[in-house]
């Protein structure tokens, strides 16, 4: 339905060569320096004279690496879908408060289970336990997102619906401490310790979890592209045009939560991204059409969250500080950015 | 055109809202038809129903009682992607989507026959075209929504609406928000369209002048909860369409099918004769003056109007006297002095 404009393509072409650019260099930097000629060598052989090296690659940087690209993919198709779906240019996971939601779900785990169920034991549990975390992130996300729907078909004004959201975010929060006032020093220091977000958590059995369940939520996703841009049009339009409102709203609850839930599980709250970088996609392309916008919103996603985690590791320095402040720091000043620049919204929005 | 099958038939339907056991009937006892090929206009006043008809009828809001049946099968049995194909709408609501360029947002109107990624097949483009040409938007393709007038933008969504290729297109007041070349462009676009690709088209509208002019039929919705349908014509004679829109201080006008604003005169004291085109509009400024035509010969002042080379020739004559202008502001004057009273009303009044 897009006439491929020459100009859009040679964005997308450009965002990819990036997207491979900021990968490579994202396994090259690091606190060890590794020529880059091993690091060529271990990635596509998986050999490597230097054990060491051998260690860090494959089970640090690689692992890391593939986990900002998912979290830069679920977090802003989950923060996409959001906006269309409420038709709210602030809509986004940690906005209307989603991702505390799944915050809700670990703090169950973390907290509630005892010294037993510490991120540690959980590791230790292996498979079964990453599904046990993922289940009730996107539990909780789940949980908070449909109390938003029900509230959003009775208000129809998004500064409104946007509001509720931020107080429903600021309960659940509220929860998540009365459950810290109550629990053990070892066990706030996991959580605390998660709230700050890490892309470097996430290996071995978790990485294919969390991979299957991203992929799962993003092919979720681009298969309601067709709902979604009927959404576009407006809820009467949608219907008029055949669409099953509701059951379009169910698949598209479902693809957030899996992506918000998941990735908030095992990386933490990483903020902003779900609402900025569909908003930058939509300006550097210029359409509103999720059948272009989906794949190019993951593109987007992915050169932010990888450039975000370069920034994280202080390239040079032996000291690397949470993803969560980098992205806040890069993504707060875009969001002001789009409200300063109303014209961009208009255009979306109105 | 009457002798055809309805499209859309309703049997004893009652429409209105229904919320925690109690029911608020806005409208009984409907029994309406829409054919193939007519224009409809549903008319009536600001809170009479209108939207909620509309809203029953396309299948946004269930119906109190009695049924709609489309293509003789009942409404609410219709899937939702069959009911797609049969029934398009155009409404008021606000879009959200100004970053899609018009193509896009006629291109959408093919989604009940796309398939699961809305992948557009050779068929589909033809018929996206065709509605392109018909209402006449290739130039604005490439504009984006939010960069279109606000009678550009309505022209967008009637081409999507053709593009979804439906035998029956409703319109939610389509002409709102345009001026007045927006207007008629649009009303004639419709009449156009039910003519030549055989659509059954109802439209909501508060442009009584030109749903008299355009209509095959028009349906009156009384504020009572009643419709009367018929041909213009008919209503207009009958007396019905006056009725519907009775209201102190203006009245409706059988022989020029127009609205008078204004207050009617109990002592008219002018006749008027003449050429027809200027006399409409000499009557219109005498109405605005307050001072009243009468329709009887012998009334005390007479004005005989001719048409000239640059407008028009008047000779008033009254008590004998006779004086002769050649505009109407002149003539209005001259009035004055002759029926000092009427001005003078007109400022107390």
């Amino acid at each position: 339905m897009t006439q491929h404009t020459p100009n859009r393509s040679w964005t997308l072409l450009f965002l990819g060569i990036l997207a491979i650019a900021l990968f490579c260099l994202d396994i090259m930097l690091g606190s060890v320096a590794i020529p880059f000629r091993e690091v060529f060598r271990i990635v596509t052989t998986g050999e490597s004279d230097n054990q060491a090296w051998l260690f860090i690659i494959e089970k640090i940087r690689l692992p890391k690496a593939i986990t900002a690209i998912l979290a830069g993919c679920g977090l802003s198709v989950s923060g996409l879908q959001m906006q269309t779906l409420f038709r709210n240019p602030l809509a986004g996971p940690s906005e209307l408060g989603i991702t505390a939601g799944a915050g809700l779900g670990v703090a169950a785990v973390m907290l509630a289970g005892g010294g037993s169920a510490s991120m540690y034991a959980i590791s230790q549990l292996g498979i079964s336990g990453s599904w046990l975390i993922i289940g009730m992130a996107s539990l909780g996300s789940a949980g908070v997102l449909a109390l938003i729907l029900l509230i959003a078909g009775r208000i129809r004004d998004n500064v409104i619906l946007l509001i509720v959201g931020v107080m429903i975010g600021t309960i659940t929060l509220s929860i998540i401490s009365i459950w810290q006032y109550f629990s053990q020093p070892e066990q706030l220091q996991e959580y605390i310790m998660w709230t700050f977000g890490s892309l470097g958590g996430v290996t071995g059995y978790h990485l294919y979890v969390l991979s299957g369940v991203v992929t799962g939520g993003l092919l979720l996703a681009f298969a309601s592209s067709k709902s979604l841009n009927a959404l576009l049009l407006g809820e009467n339009y949608a219907r008029s045009m055949g669409l099953t409102v509701g059951r379009t709203r169910l698949v598209i609850m479902l693809s957030t939560s899996l992506l918000t839930g998941s990735i908030t599980a095992f990386c933490g709250p990483i903020g902003f991204v779900g609402i900025a970088i569909p908003h930058i996609t939509r300006s550097l392309l210029g359409t509103s059409n999720h059948r272009v916008l989906i794949p190019a919103t993951c593109l987007t996603g992915t050169v932010l969250l990888l450039l975000c985690d370069i920034i994280a590791q202080l390239p040079g320095s032996q000291t690397v500080i949470p993803i969560n402040v980098v992205t806040s720091l890069l993504g707060a000043p875009v969001v002001i950015w789009i409200i300063v620049r109303r014209n961009n919204l208009r255009s979306s929005f109105s | 055109m009457k002798n055809q099958k309805a499209i859309v038939e309703t049997c004893s339907l009652a429409i209105g809202y229904r919320s925690s056991g109690t029911e608020r009937i806005v409208a009984a006892g409907l029994d309406l038809q829409l054919r193939p090929g007519s224009l409809v206009c549903l008319l009536g006043s600001n809170g009479a129903g209108k939207s909620t008809l509309m809203r029953t009828l396309s299948g946004l809001q269930p119906a109190l009682t009695g049924e709609i049946t489309i293509d003789d099968r009942p409404l609410h049995a219709l899937k939702p992607a069959e009911l797609a194909q049969k029934l398009s709408l155009v409404l008021t609501d606000r879009i959200d989507a100004g970053n899609l360029t018009a193509r896009e947002v006629v291109a959408l109107g093919r989604t009940p026959y796309t398939g699961w990624l809305g992948t557009l097949t050779k068929d589909d483009h033809s018929r996206i075209a065709q509605s392109i040409e018909q209402t006449g938007i290739g130039p604005l393709l490439d504009r984006h929504m939010h960069q279109l007038s606000d009678g550009e933008r309505q022209k967008v969504m009637l081409a999507r609406a053709l593009a979804q290729d439906t035998p029956l297109i409703l319109l939610d007041e389509p002409t709102a928000h345009l001026d007045l070349p927006n207007r008629v462009e649009m009303m004639r676009l419709l009449h156009t369209l039910a003519r030549n690709m055989h659509k059954a088209i109802l439209l909501s509208t508060h442009e009584l002048d030109l749903a008299l002019q355009t209509a095959d039929e028009l349906w009156l919705m009384h504020p009572d909860g009643k419709i009367l349908a018929g041909l213009p014509e008919d209503l207009v004679l009958s007396g019905a369409f006056e009725a519907t829109f009775a209201r102190n201080g203006f009245s409706f006008d059988r022989t020029t099918g127009t609205f008078i604003i204004h207050q009617p005169v109990d002592n008219a004291q002018i006749y008027l004769e003449g050429a027809e085109k200027p006399l409409f509009w000499v009557r219109r400024a005498l109405q605005r003056e307050g001072l009243g035509v009468s329709s009887y010969r012998n009334a005390p002042c007479l004005i005989s109007i001719s048409e000239a080379e640059n407008g028009f020739e008047a000779e008033i004559i009254f008590q004998n006297q006779q004086v002769k202008v050649s505009s109407v502001q002149a003539l209005i004057g001259q009035m004055h002095l002759l029926f000092p009273s009427s001005a003078h009303s007109r400022m107390t009044s």
